[in-house]
């Protein structure tokens, strides 16, 4: 390779550098932290080195030999980096309820004990006479789990260590993550039914009226979320403005449910998502020459089948990059369906939210964030096939 | 000759980066962070305010809605960008246990027999005592609901209830209404049979509630008629009933109070300003300018005791509201709120 060709090269790197930069530092980063903090579990292992290496005898059957009573009781003793501390305390206490306090109170007892290696757990806190406290510890010695992931999806291991489903009536992430997908897919397609013509009526407007009907997209855009959310409760309740002019014109008898349901939810998300999917349509019909239409007709077609054969073709690329935003933005939603929705109306993202926020359970909230990646992607690989294999006439 | 170029650049790059850190975490102004809405309002008025003019020097207030997760992220990323924050008990018992918080200089505030002593911990005092209760709007419920057992009685009141969601009061309240006396509610929970029992007296009243996630929700489900009774903060209620003109009423035999604190967030860089800003919120004669104007108790026993008569009344920390209310067993909802909620998302879901 010649100089010149070198440092041409080195240039070009030199160009895209920030572009590489900025995508490991906020995507390849944030994702691979998302990916290891789902599987690593070295939380107990680094507090609880004296304790994890005396558990290895120890078949997990019965309550453990008096050898790791003593490993415990040096482990909690001398464990000095309290936040350490507690994240190992939190991983324990997501695997087994009651671990938070059953630790803290025999932390305490483990310090002033004048013989640690005698400590009674027992006596400390009863529930040490119960197996599956020490179970559980034994349980967070590896290295790596699949225990979140499995949660995820509602499984578990069962104390044999092959994979079961969670019982019924136990936990929901599945039919929570399912019920995502079906709101997402019902407002992408009502944002399509309403975007599509909107679109094709600004494209086809000119001057004033086009700028209003932009306007008009573009103006819920500038608008806070919860403005708007809240708008659209004061339109939707019971008393609100909808179901009084509908009662007052005669037309129903008693208030239509319209909000704390799934209709209420679609409506709410299509209204935020409108200009996800209008501005793509808009932006390739602007560029489809006007005569296209009178020349359809003047070979004979119909309105409809002009519609159907050229110009919807033509819209095709704006309406599937707009299906995909709406679909992809929709997924992640979660404060108008806690807002305006029901109870079966909640989506993953407030259970993600609920243990990266809520109780700093971030393993947990990796793996669910990690099954919607997962999902997500499947259903974006599925839908590339779909959108490439129809070849436009003519294109 | 590139390298040495390639050398410069990523040693200004550093630089710039570098000063970028040390300004930001030299220059910022003590943050306080609180809970947002009229609730700051006030504090604004009565406490940041008046310190930022005291110490002469800016003080940025942010709001926030809860959850350890917000406070470990901060804490973890090494210098926080907040300084002072109001935490709930159960945040409180968590990042104290998790070393998330500095330790407070007691003797700036006065000393710990200052406050109730349910307000005092290594890591945090008290700022305010709050409710969880019933609440219905009383023009237009002619007959008064009178506990949780009403509030389940769809005949006596037809019409929607709103709760908050997730398994954390809803539990309580169903347990309350099932007969349990409101002393024993935790101890029922405790055990799995209480549990089931909470979740079955909830299935009952399942059809009919209406669940809100935001403080300021459960106003608006009355005001519109949404709900004829809902669970609601004491302190918007009586906010409510101030600005607006409303007739709403809260229950105060099993309600469920808890008491919100103040800590510095660990490595704080305005570690000094931070503790002074806490003992100003803390002085008497600056907290029982508070009850004005929203109702909540104060854990300072010299302010509760200043507090008018008048204003008394409403509030958590009245006898008479506190003679059947429950105190929130934090140390029962940090150990079981993973799994209760686990269990609340899929009872939902049925």
């Amino acid at each position: 390779m010649s100089r010149a060709s070198v440092r041409d090269r080195s240039r070009a790197f030199a160009l895209v550098a920030p572009l590489v930069l900025f995508l490991a530092l906020f995507f390849v980063w944030p994702l691979w932290t998302m990916v290891t903090a789902s599987v690593v579990d070295d939380a107990v292992t680094k507090v609880l080195p004296r304790t994890a290496v005396a558990m290895a005898d120890w078949d997990g059957s019965d309550l453990p030999p008096p050898a790791v009573h003593g490993a415990l009781a040096e482990d909690l003793r001398t464990a000095q980096d309290q936040q350490a501390l507690g994240e190992a305390v939190r991983r324990l206490n997501s695997a087994v309820s009651g671990f938070r306090t059953l630790l803290t109170r025999t932390v305490t007892a483990a310090r002033e004990a004048p013989d640690p290696a005698a400590l009674d757990f027992a006596a400390v806190d009863p529930r040490w006479n119960e197996p599956r406290f020490w179970r559980a510890i034994k349980e967070a010695v590896p290295p790596y789990t699949d225990r979140n992931l499995l949660a995820a999806l509602d499984l578990r291991r069962d104390a044999g260590g092959s994979i079961v489903a969670e019982e019924p009536g136990a936990a929901a992430n599945r039919i929570i993550m399912l019920r995502t997908f079906v709101i997402a897919g019902s407002v992408t397609l009502a944002c399509a039914a309403i975007g599509l013509p909107y679109a094709m009526l600004a494209a086809a407007a000119g001057g004033v009226m086009r700028a209003l009907l932009l306007l008009a997209v573009l103006v819920p855009l500038w608008t806070s979320l919860l403005v708007r959310t809240a708008a659209w409760f004061i339109l939707l309740q019971q008393e609100g403005l909808i179901n009084r002019t509908l009662g007052s014109l005669g037309i129903i008898d008693a208030p239509l449910p319209l909000i704390f349901n799934r209709l209420g939810v679609i409506i709410a998300m299509t209204h935020v998502l409108l200009p996800f999917m209008v501005l793509p349509i808009y932006s390739v019909l602007i560029a489809v020459p006007r005569n296209l239409m009178p020349a359809a007709a003047s070979l004979g077609a119909g309105p409809i089948r002009a519609f159907w054969r050229v110009l919807l073709p033509l819209a095709m690329p704006g309406l599937m990059s707009g299906c995909l935003l709406v679909f992809m933005v929709a997924i992640g939603y979660y404060i108008t369906p806690a807002l305006v929705g029901g109870a079966n109306d909640q989506m993953i993202s407030s259970v993600i939210a609920f243990y990266a926020l809520g109780t700093a359970n971030w393993g947990m909230a990796g793996a669910l964030g990690l099954i919607l990646l997962a999902v997500t992607l499947l259903l974006y690989l599925v839908y590339g096939r779909l959108s490439r294999s129809p070849q436009l006439p003519g294109a | 000759m590139r390298s040495v170029r390639t050398f410069a650049l990523v040693g200004c790059l550093s630089a710039v980066v570098g000063a970028w850190g040390i300004i930001g975490a030299e220059a910022r102004d003590l943050t306080v962070v609180s809970w947002g809405g009229n609730y700051q309002d006030a504090q604004r008025k009565i406490y940041f305010e008046p310190f930022a003019k005291q110490s002469g020097k800016p003080l940025l207030d942010e709001s926030w809605d809860g959850g350890i997760g917000v406070i470990a992220a901060k804490v973890k990323a090494g210098v926080p960008n907040w300084d002072v924050v109001q935490v709930e008990s159960e945040e409180l018992a968590l990042g104290c246990a998790d070393g998330f918080y500095e330790q407070l200089d007691w003797d700036k505030l006065g000393g710990k027999d200052k406050f109730l002593p349910a307000a005092v911990s290594d890591c945090g005092v008290g700022a305010i005592v709050w409710s969880t209760a019933l609440s219905y709007d009383a023009d237009k419920l002619k007959e008064a609901p009178a506990s949780w057992a009403d509030f389940w009685d769809v005949q006596k009141f037809p019409g929607k209830r709103g709760l908050r969601r997730g398994p954390k009061y809803a539990l309580e309240f169903a347990l309350m209404a099932d007969g349990v006396a409101p002393a024993d509610v935790y101890k029922e929970l405790a055990t799995p049979t209480g549990v089931d029992r909470a979740f079955k007296k909830l299935d009952a009243l399942k059809p009919h509630i209406v669940w809100w996630e935001s403080g300021a929700q459960p106003l608006q489900l009355l005001a519109s008629g949404e709900v004829v009774m809902t669970s609601a903060y004491n302190g918007r209620i009586s906010g409510i009933n101030k600005a607006e003109g409303k007739n709403f009423k809260v229950v105060w035999p099993g309600s469920i109070y808890a008491i919100d604190s103040w800590v510095i967030l660990k490595d704080s860089p305005n570690k000094d300003a931070a503790m002074d800003f806490i003992a100003f919120a803390s002085a008497p004669e600056n907290q029982v300018k508070l009850p004005e104007y929203i109702a909540y108790g104060l854990p300072n026993k010299e302010a509760a005791g200043a507090v008018p008569a008048n204003l008394q009344a409403d509030l958590p920390t009245a006898p008479d509201n506190l003679a059947e209310a429950v105190p929130l067993d934090a140390d029962f909802w940090v150990d079981n709120i993973e799994e209760l909620n686990k269990r609340f998302n899929a009872w939902l879901a049925q």
